[in-house]
């Protein structure tokens, strides 16, 4: 699967999407979904908690293992997907779609800092050998 | 390097994802670990299981020497090609593995041990034999192929001409010779079905055969969740030399009742039993996974192996907690950062395609 152009990534496997609000909308990547497997449970930060850029915020599991999810950059958290709590699985037939959370950055210029999808991709390449 | 066995060509021709699993380069599951795991408790899958070793032991008096070797007892097998689970233990009363027992002649019996434990095994066996006029050989000319489910049985039959006039009077946990095949009504997911032992040559013309039948690869993904439903321990995980069989619920496998002595016995005896291995079931959402704290009323207790259970669609655990915690209580588990219950169960959780857990 393509890593869409238009969206921002970090190292440990978030992608992340600005919108026209202002708010960023965060999840993990189809790379990352591949690497655990079925999902099987998620769960998001509460709305309302202010995040440092990196602080473990959620934490998906699948069948095989869990993973904690890192906030990309420092913001507050103003939505969180109830959706794909109730449907982990969704992240495994779409990842870009199933969104986790949705972050007002503290400082909206954060998000230029983070990989672009050429950057991303040459990361996932590297750890494959 | 990872080691390979003869079907790792096929695996990556069916698309799976390969993993390090002991050392060898197992496919972990080829899709979806969940509908694989389905496939095997409604329908039927086939496993590489390969990795595992058959050790032959052959000669004078195989059943003395067993008799002495192992924590249960050889002398329940009496009929040629039953099959006896039992553990293999240290003096000290730990757990060297676990193993099947398939009791062919008086001069043969054949054990199938782990992949793990395959080298430790056979050095053991060896040193054991010492002075005895029998031989104990690694058959690493043989490959395994586990066909299990509820139609795992009749496409068997269709695979191997001949093979439905030998077995299908079997009951379970007998294995009968042919021709160039070893066929066991034994396995590892608490469904029916066979394992199948033949020539390394034959191996990847065998899957293939089986896969045109409409048997479905499976991972050691779905294996795992296949074994701990159906409250199979795990080698390495659930118990290992520093555990005490008797705390591990293999109780029922450990022969303290004859007088035959056995290797670890008499450590066993002396060593007080404190704990019990138990079935949990996760009341509030999350995983529950190894190593994970468990809280009871009368102490601390660990869960040796946890998952999300896909037969009934919450995550289940085999825990070693306190004696005196009964089925039905209930208890913490610590994850992460929080506290979630847990309820006490008897296990095996689900068998032959059905959840057990009311």
């Amino acid at each position: 699967m393509s890593i869409p152009a238009d969206l921002k990534y970090t190292a440990s496997h978030e992608w992340v999407k600005t919108n026209a609000d202002g708010t960023v909308t965060v999840g993990i990547t189809h790379h990352a979904q591949d690497l655990l497997g079925d999902m099987v449970f998620v769960e998001n930060p509460v709305v309302g908690r202010t995040l440092a850029a990196g602080e473990e915020c959620a934490v998906v599991e699948s069948v095989k293992a869990a993973s904690d999810v890192y906030a990309p950059i420092a913001g507050e958290v103003v939505a969180a997907n109830a959706d794909v709590e109730a449907s982990p699985e969704a992240i495994n037939q779409d990842a870009y779609a199933a969104w986790m959370f949705k972050l007002k950055p503290a400082n909206s210029a954060d998000v230029a800092g983070l990989l672009d999808a050429a950057a991303y991709q040459a990361l996932v390449e590297s750890e494959a050998h | 390097m990872l080691k390979q066995t003869p079907l790792n060509a096929a695996h990556r021709a069916m698309g799976a994802k390969m993993v390090d699993f002991g050392g060898w380069d197992m496919p972990v599951n080829y899709g979806s670990q969940i509908e694989e795991h389905h496939q095997v408790r409604n329908d039927v899958g086939m496993f590489d299981v390969c990795h595992m070793l058959v050790v032959d032991v052959q000669g004078d008096d195989v059943r003395g020497f067993l008799r002495g070797l192992v924590a249960n007892n050889v002398d329940k097998l009496t009929v040629s090609g039953k099959a006896l689970y039992s553990c293999m233990l240290n003096p000290e009363g730990g757990v060297i593995d676990d193993l099947i027992i398939y009791f062919m002649t008086e001069d043969w019996f054949r054990i199938v041990v782990n992949a793990g434990t395959a080298d430790k095994d056979v050095a053991w066996m060896q040193k054991q034999a010492a002075g005895r006029a029998l031989t104990v050989s690694p058959r690493r000319d043989l490959a395994m192929i586990a066909v299990q489910g509820p139609n795992a049985r009749a496409k068997v039959w269709e695979a191997i001409p001949g093979a439905q006039a030998v077995s299908e009077a079997m009951k379970p946990f007998n294995a009968v010779a042919f021709q160039q095949y070893f066929i066991a009504r034994t396995g590892y997911t608490g469904e029916d079905g066979f394992e199948i032992m033949l020539p390394v040559a034959e191996a990847e013309t065998m899957w293939q055969r089986l896969a045109s039948l409409g048997v479905k690869p499976i991972g050691l993904g779905a294996r795992d969740t296949l074994r701990l439903e159906a409250g199979m321990n795990l080698y390495g995980q659930d118990m290992d030399e520093t555990t005490n069989p008797l705390e591990c619920g293999l109780a029922w496998t450990i022969d303290l009742k004859s007088e035959r002595d056995f290797i670890g016995k008499s450590a066993l005896q002396s060593r007080d039993i404190d704990l019990q291995l138990v079935g949990l079931v996760l009341l509030d959402k999350g995983v529950l996974r190894a190593h994970q704290a468990v809280n009871t009323k009368h102490g601390a207790g660990e869960i040796t192996s946890g998952t999300f259970s896909p037969t009934l669609q919450q995550s289940i655990a085999l825990a070693r907690i306190p004696l005196g915690i009964a089925p039905g209580a209930e208890v913490e588990v610590t994850v992460r950062d929080k506290q979630l219950k847990a309820k006490v169960v008897s296990y095996p959780f689900a068998r032959n395609g059905k959840s057990l857990i009311s």
